[in-house]
């Protein structure tokens, strides 16, 4: 580099070399920005508003079932260590609850999102590669083989820790209970069930057979294969309860898809009156200060209830519109004696 | 680094002697007890760094000794040993990145030097060996070897001149790929040795190598069957160097006495020292803050931690059980390797690629500097220079200029004005009419014989003719000469001279005007032509050099009849004290007329030696020549012993017209708030003048004078004179003044009374070194705070050193002010290496200046582009960049720090690996390179116009800490900004219209899709200067990035092991909320940037539309100075580059 300049050269007159290539220069000025302020602040109100309404329109009801209080109902079921435990929620709706409604579960001071947590999974036995059954990858130390050293499947905290609580959902008319049909499809990303994670392929025409020679997680009742007995396609890895457990939830508090309510009588909503609910209390959480709740919601265009996105937009959009009155104001008052002088 | 590798290459036991004895044609001399052949090292030239073997662990330890190469090694090694959050590849990929580019880099440019290397030392040569010439590999030459070399071949090593095929013994040569200068120079063989090289015993004693190229000192003895020994004295003139050119001259035949790395040119291949510019200070000191808040970051989460885990159910709830190993791992252990992990975690607030970016945007930025038009001079068929490229913004803050006067300010394009012989008036152009009476008639030669006396006139052309040591330029040669100096017209007689120094080819000319032609110098004959047209020849018997401490030069020559004269010029002040004082009165009223004129004057002197004198002075010379040791002051002594007692015959005047658009340029500096010093050798009258001319001074400066002069009309004595004229003027310049606003545009300046300070050399050494050490710094103190409250500064007299010491005081004086020296000669390049910003004229003197320089451009007037233009955007540019890439890695990194205390600080990545690894290599650095290289923030053109502009970014405006503070805030408001909203939208994490729910990874999905938006729209809002590759680089980084997020989550990669990723970012687009927060996030983290720029503009700079009261601002003092009476045109006598 050092001696070009000294061969005597002339550099090249292109627009590049000079520096002059044509070139736009946008200046934000009082003309453009106090309409445009006005404009973008006018359509956030608007967006503020419908988001809000949209979100009002949403109806939620949420029950904590963990049963800390005494005169709970579930209290029973949380001193005791024993599996097996029912306990009965009741509650009544006094309008249609809009359907379809989607029956979330909801933990908090639970950190799914530790990282040592997450990462305790083998996704190569997830996606049915069977090689991995019988050594399963060391992240998901210590929940990689059971006492007597037999390799787990599906490895890791993340699986062991799977939510086992179940809920049946009754409608009580005239004192008897009528069971609402709860959906358990669909609850998980389309993705995640049909292409990230894969069974292992059938062995002797079972999926049994797959997973021989590994255990179960140490804390689940049943193994992979065996889920839900209900449905055959509903089992090992493919079993929707376990992907939406899988897809990790973003921060301590949060909720997850149970069940949606779409079939039968209740395809319209749950109509107004009595209902009880039986919950299979499986999950210990007052460990470490946890709760547990359901969660009965109606969705809309823009998912579940949130205020905040309504009530954000409202506040910049107005604070839009203010800034654009006040640059005005400043720009009547100084520019144009500016242009005076 | 050479030095070491020399000594362990050629041994350390010769290194204690301080000459070394060569046996030419390795024949033992019948006088040494012993022929002991010593050894020297071989002539091979290793300029390469590294072999193919230690290539790979010398160079990554010399990339791993940079700081911050080695911050990211660290990083990378604590990833791979402890179980820690992100991947080693996430940082361990850019790292190697890095490396690996540079180390392509720097291997290729080895291998370049490999391969000139091996073109050196394979270059065949011709090497007399028992009288056959033997073709041998320039790398096997032995010193003592005699070598051969032929017409336009370079030298193998350095030799020294044995023979030449030219009759009178000389040989030309041409050094200019050792300094640049392209002139041809003459040496001498030594003299009495005979034809046949093949009987020559000789034994050369000699100085050990050093790198001086004008230095050498050695002698030969010379061994003659029957015959006493001889004894010659060896000088530079002798010695061909490694590396010069042949020419002119058939072959000539020569002893190798420096081989290999020993050769001065080896010597002198040294990398300058590096200099470093504020901006990469700056730089620095936000790495420590940013690394403070690094670790404070890391310090904050790990204490958390603990106190959060603390609380029962917390540290190891039943559903994230511990391993038996890390139940097993002391606590302390256990807190030391989280701290590192959030070290690790929030390690990419300090991205590697910043410094990629830094050094790319400097090297690629460079070439725009490089391809000016602007700076191409159709004279010299070159453009600017840039020979480094780190200190481009550096142009951008400059606030002291030290500008050389001759060559710099001055052409140095040396005219013959008028002359005066014996007190009489001989003007040589019928230029401007009439001077004290004298009018001019007819041509020259009329006037002169009108005038003094006929024998006088012919005494002083002849001494014109005589005294110098301009070559003639042989017509062959013509054509073979591109680089000689452009002093030359060509029709004059078709001749043309070849002079190290103009004056002395004007002064030749001049008296070639006046019918005294020199025609050459042939076998130590000088020949003249004079006005009868007869040839008269002149033996030259001794020349005795000029040097600046001298300041004058003499020749001694012999006549036709036998007398021996001794012809001298030199500077008024150094001849008139060794001339009768009765013939100075008549002279010095018109030396002193034409240096308050402008005009470089010297003074002739000449006086007739007799025999005895000449033969006293004539041994005493050969003596002093000979001499090993303190040759040049024995030397020195014997000159200012024979230049004695001469008598004055007359002085001439030249004239060095002013640079183009000089005093526009210095003007415009002035107005973008600079200060000008000029540093000249001159007299003071002189560079006065030039002063006024260039309008440094205009005619309401008061001046304020610290010269000998002003030191000597006092009565008290001259240390006490100095301490009290530094007091009044202090008290005038600087309490009186108002004090001076920096920083801020104050047009006030061109209200206030002007100052300008002039000080001459020797005043200067008092002031610097005052007799008694105590007041140094009092003295010092006084004469910097006059010196900066003067619009300008004259210093005359100056030695090169003193100039660097000016340019040093300068440089470390309280604010620490970036300086700019601009030079064009050797005499300039201790200031040049001195100053922040060296800038080097491609002028007449060489190219020393050149070499040494920092930026080289052909003309003074380029200077002016150079800093308010290219300094200034560089500056912006790069200031932009660094608070950018700041700014953009605190808004990165913030959300995921936030995150720790929503995950049980369990070092949980907000992001994904992917996300960390690309956001500073793809995401978003081209867009702020594109930014860095062609933003122009106010068009070229403007920032030309009002050199006012370039006041708003001095003392580092944009890198200070209020703008930093200013970025840092705007990055903590959007990183909180970012991490909140999305935490809000996530009290629902049912985003989707299916009821479904997302997780972790959306969070952070989502998060760093408005962080890439927002950092890159927030650059664009920033760009006032879109080109089509600003579109381009913006719109596709966004662009690249919804594409690459898109590929990433659409494929299961089979070597991840998890697919975290896997369809995230589709599925976050499915969701109408998560559009809604990108959206308003977006927009909201830029609404305060918005308000800003509307807010600001009024007053800004970006106000397009010149007032006319504004674009003046530089104007308004040039139509002062225009009403100025014009002093005068042109200028100079720097008596260190004269003759």
């Amino acid at each position: 580099m050092k001696n070009e300049g000294e061969t005597a050269q002339r550099p090249d007159n292109t627009a590049f070399t000079q520096q002059r290539l044509p070139a736009w220069q946008p200046i934000l000025s009082a003309g453009i920005v106090i309409p445009g302020f006005l404009v973008i602040g006018l359509a956030f109100i608007g967006i503020g508003v419908g988001l809000f309404l949209t979100s009002q329109t949403i109806q939620v009801l949420e029950m904590d079932y963990t049963g800390v209080a005494t005169d709970s109902s579930c209290f029973r079921c949380s001193m005791t260590s024993s599996q097996n435990c029912t306990c009965e929620i009741t509650f009544s709706l006094d309008k249609l609850f809009t359907g379809p409604v989607f029956f979330y579960y909801g933990l908090s001071n639970y950190y799914q999102n530790f990282r040592k947590y997450g990462v305790s999974l083998d996704y190569y036995q997830l996606s049915g590669d069977t090689q991995y059954f019988t050594s399963p990858q060391s992240v998901c130390s210590p929940y990689s083989y059971d006492n007597q050293n037999r390799p787990i499947v599906p490895c890791g905290a993340i699986a062991n820790s799977m939510f086992n609580d179940t809920f049946e959902l009754y409608q009580i008319i005239n004192g008897t209970k009528n069971l609402v049909p709860l959906d358990g499809k669909g609850i998980a990303w389309w993705t995640d069930y049909n292409i990230k994670y894969r069974n292992p392929s059938f062995v002797n025409g079972s999926l049994a057979n797959a997973f021989a020679g590994t255990v179960k997680p140490i804390n689940w009742p049943k193994p992979a294969y065996d889920l839900d007995s209900t449905d055959p396609n509903n089992n090992g890895f493919l079993n929707q309860d376990f992907l939406v457990w899988m897809r990790r939830a973003a921060l301590p508090q949060f909720r997850k898809l149970y069940r949606r309510i779409t079939e039968g009588n209740y395809a319209a909503g749950l109509p107004a009156g009595n209902y009880s609910m039986t919950v299979h209390y499986n999950y210990p959480v007052l460990t470490f200060d946890g709760r547990k709740k359901v969660v009965f919601s109606n969705v809309s265009w823009m998912g579940g209830r949130n205020d905040f996105l309504g009530i954000a937009y409202l506040v910049v959009g107005s604070l839009c519109v203010v800034m654009s009155i006040i640059m005005l104001i400043v720009y009547a008052k100084f520019k144009f004696s500016d242009d005076d002088a | 680094m050479l030095r070491r590798r020399l000594n362990r290459l050629c041994g350390g036991d010769e290194r204690r002697v301080d000459s070394r004895t060569i046996y030419v044609g390795h024949r033992p001399c019948p006088d040494t007890e012993a022929f002991i052949p010593p050894k020297f090292c071989d002539n091979r030239i290793v300029s390469s760094k590294y072999t193919v073997w230690n290539f790979l662990p010398k160079n990554l330890f010399e990339q791993f000794r940079r700081i911050a190469n080695f911050y990211f090694l660290i990083i990378f090694l604590v990833q791979v040993i402890v179980d820690t959050p992100t991947s080693p590849v996430t940082s361990g990929l850019p790292l190697f990145f890095v490396i690996t580019v540079t180390a392509i880099k720097q291997g290729y440019e080895d291998w370049l030097r490999h391969k000139a290397d091996n073109e050196v030392n394979k270059y065949p040569v011709t090497v007399l060996e028992d009288g056959r010439s033997v073709k041998k590999e320039s790398e096997k030459i032995k010193v003592g070897d005699v070598v051969e070399v032929v017409e336009d071949e370079t030298f193998p090593c350095d030799l020294i001149l044995l023979q030449s095929s030219r009759e009178d013994g000389t040989c030309f040569v041409t050094t200019a790929s050792l300094d640049g200068e392209s002139n041809h120079k003459t040496h001498y063989t030594v003299p009495d040795i005979e034809r046949d090289l093949q009987v020559l015993t000789a034994a050369i004693e000699c100085e050990q190598p050093q790198p001086d190229l004008y230095k050498f000192v050695g002698r030969m003895h010379i061994y003659k069957p029957e015959q006493e020994e001889a004894v010659r004295s060896l000088g530079p003139e002798n010695l061909l160097l490694k590396g010069a050119t042949l020419k002119n001259t058939k072959e000539i035949y020569g002893v190798a006495v420096y081989t290999g790395m020993e050769t001065k040119m080896a010597l002198n291949y040294q990398g300058k020292s590096q200099k470093r510019s504020a901006v990469e200070k700056s730089i620095n000191a936000f790495l420590l803050v940013y690394l403070c808040i690094l670790i404070s970051k890391a310090v904050v989460c790990t204490t958390l931690k603990y106190v959060w885990q603390s609380k029962e159910g917390q540290d190891e709830p039943w559903y994230n059980e511990k391993t038996q190993k890390e139940k097993e791992t002391n606590m302390y252990l256990k807190m030391f390797t989280d701290f590192l992990s959030f070290m690790v975690l929030f390690n990419f607030i300090i991205p590697v690629s910043m410094y990629v970016t830094v050094e790319m945007q400097k090297f690629l930025g460079s070439f725009f500097i490089k391809w000016d038009n602007d700076f191409f001079d159709p004279e010299i068929e070159e453009g600017a220079l840039v020979n480094t490229s780190d200190l481009n913004e550096e142009l951008g803050q400059v606030e002291y200029v030290f500008t050389d006067k001759t060559g710099t300010l001055t052409q140095n394009n040396m005219e013959f004005i008028e002359c005066c012989i014996d007190g009489f008036q001989y003007r040589h152009r019928d230029a401007h009419g009439e001077l004290d009476g004298f009018t001019v008639t007819d041509g020259p030669l009329n006037k002169l014989q009108e005038k003094a006396g006929r024998e006088k006139e012919e005494l002083f052309l002849r001494a014109l003719c005589l005294c110098h040591t301009v070559q003639v330029k042989e017509e062959t040669l013509s054509d073979q000469i591109d680089g000689i100096d452009g002093v030359l017209p060509k029709a004059e007689e078709e001749r043309g001279f070849i002079a190290s120094s103009p004056d002395e080819v004007a002064l030749v000319k001049g008296a070639m005007e006046y019918g005294f032609t020199f025609l050459g110098l042939e076998n130590k004959n000088m020949k003249i032509r004079n006005r009868q047209n007869d040839i008269e020849e002149y033996k030259l018997l001794h020349v005795l050099n000029f040097d600046p401490v001298r300041r004058r030069m003499s020749v001694i020559v012999q006549t036709k009849s036998g007398d021996t004269l001794l012809f001298c010029k030199g500077a008024d002040s150094s001849i008139f004290p060794r001339v009768r004082p009765e013939e100075v009165d008549r002279i010095r009223l018109q030396v002193e007329r034409n240096a308050t004129d402008g005009y470089r004057t010297l003074c002739v002197a000449y006086k007739q030696l007799s025999a005895e004198e000449y033969a006293l002075a004539d041994t005493g010379l050969r003596e002093a020549r000979l001499a090993l040791q303190d040759r040049e002051e024995k030397l020195m002594a014997m000159y200012n012993q024979v230049e004695t007692g001469m008598s004055l015959i007359g002085a001439t005047a030249v004239e060095d017209r002013l640079q183009e658009e000089a005093a526009e340029t210095m003007e415009a500096l002035q107005g973008a708030g600079m200060k000008i010093w000029v540093l000249t050798g001159d007299k003071m009258e002189t560079a006065k003048s030039t002063c006024y001319a260039c309008r440094l001074f205009q005619r309401g400066t008061e001046l304020l004078e610290l010269t000998v002069r002003t030191l000597e009309d006092g009565r008290s004595k001259r240390e006490d004179r100095l301490l009290e004229l530094l007091r009044d003027y202090h008290r005038r310049a600087v309490q009186d003044a108002p004090p001076v606003k920096t920083g801020v545009v104050t047009r006030s300046w061109s209200a206030n009374q002007e100052y300008g300070f002039i000080i001459d050399g020797a005043t200067l050494s008092l002031v610097m070194n005052p007799p008694r050490d105590a007041d140094a710094s009092l003295y010092r103190g006084l004469f910097l705070q006059i010196c900066q409250n003067c619009t300008a500064v004259l210093c005359c007299r100056m030695a090169p050193l003193q100039k660097a010491q000016i340019v040093k005081m300068v440089k470390n004086c309280k604010g620490s002010p970036i300086t700019l020296s601009i030079g064009d000669g050797a005499n300039d390049v201790s200031m040049i290496l001195e100053a922040h910003v060296g800038i080097g004229i491609k002028g007449k003197e060489g190219r020393q200046a050149v070499r040494n320089s920092d930026y080289a451009i052909p003309k003074l007037k380029h200077l002016k582009k150079l800093l308010l233009a290219h300094g200034h955007l560089y500056y912006v540019r790069i200031a932009h960049l660094v608070q950018y890439f700041f700014y953009k890695n605190l808004c990165f990194i913030l959300p995921q720090f936030l995150y720790q205390f929503f995950c049980g600080y369990s070092q949980q990545p907000l992001y994904d690996a992917a996300y960390l690894t690309m956001y500073n290599i793809c995401f978003t650095s081209m867009p702020i390179l594109a930014y860095s290289l062609l933003e122009q923030h106010i068009a070229i053109e403007i920032l030309l116009d009002n050199a006012t502009l370039y006041r708003e970014i001095a003392k580092n405006a944009m890198l200070r800490w209020r703008p930093f503070l200013y970025w840092t805030v705007l990055g903590i408001f959007q990183g909180l900004l970012f991490f909140f909203g999305v935490r809000f939208l996530f009290s629902n994490p049912a985003l989707q219209d299916n009821g479904q729910v997302f997780g972790n990874w959306s969070y952070g999905t989502i998060v760093f899709t408005v962080l890439v938006f927002t950092v890159t729209l927030k650059l664009a809002l920033d760009t006032r200067h879109w080109t089509w590759i600003n579109h381009f680089v913006i719109w596709g980084s966004l662009a690249f990035y919804v594409f690459f997020s898109f590929f990433w989550g659409g494929i299961i990669w089979p070597f991840l092991k998890q697919q975290r990723l896997y369809f995230v970012f589709a599925n976050m687009l499915s969701s109408v909320s998560a559009w809604l927060v990108i959206i308003i996030l977006i927009l909201l983290s830029l609404l305060p940037e918005i308000l800003l720029a509307v807010l600001r503009k009024p007053k800004g700079p970006h106000s397009r539309q010149k007032k006319p009261g504004q674009s003046n601002v530089g104007g308004i003092p040039s139509s002062q100075s225009s009403a100025r009476p014009l002093l005068m045109r042109t200028f100079s006598d720097e008596s260190n580059t004269v003759i």
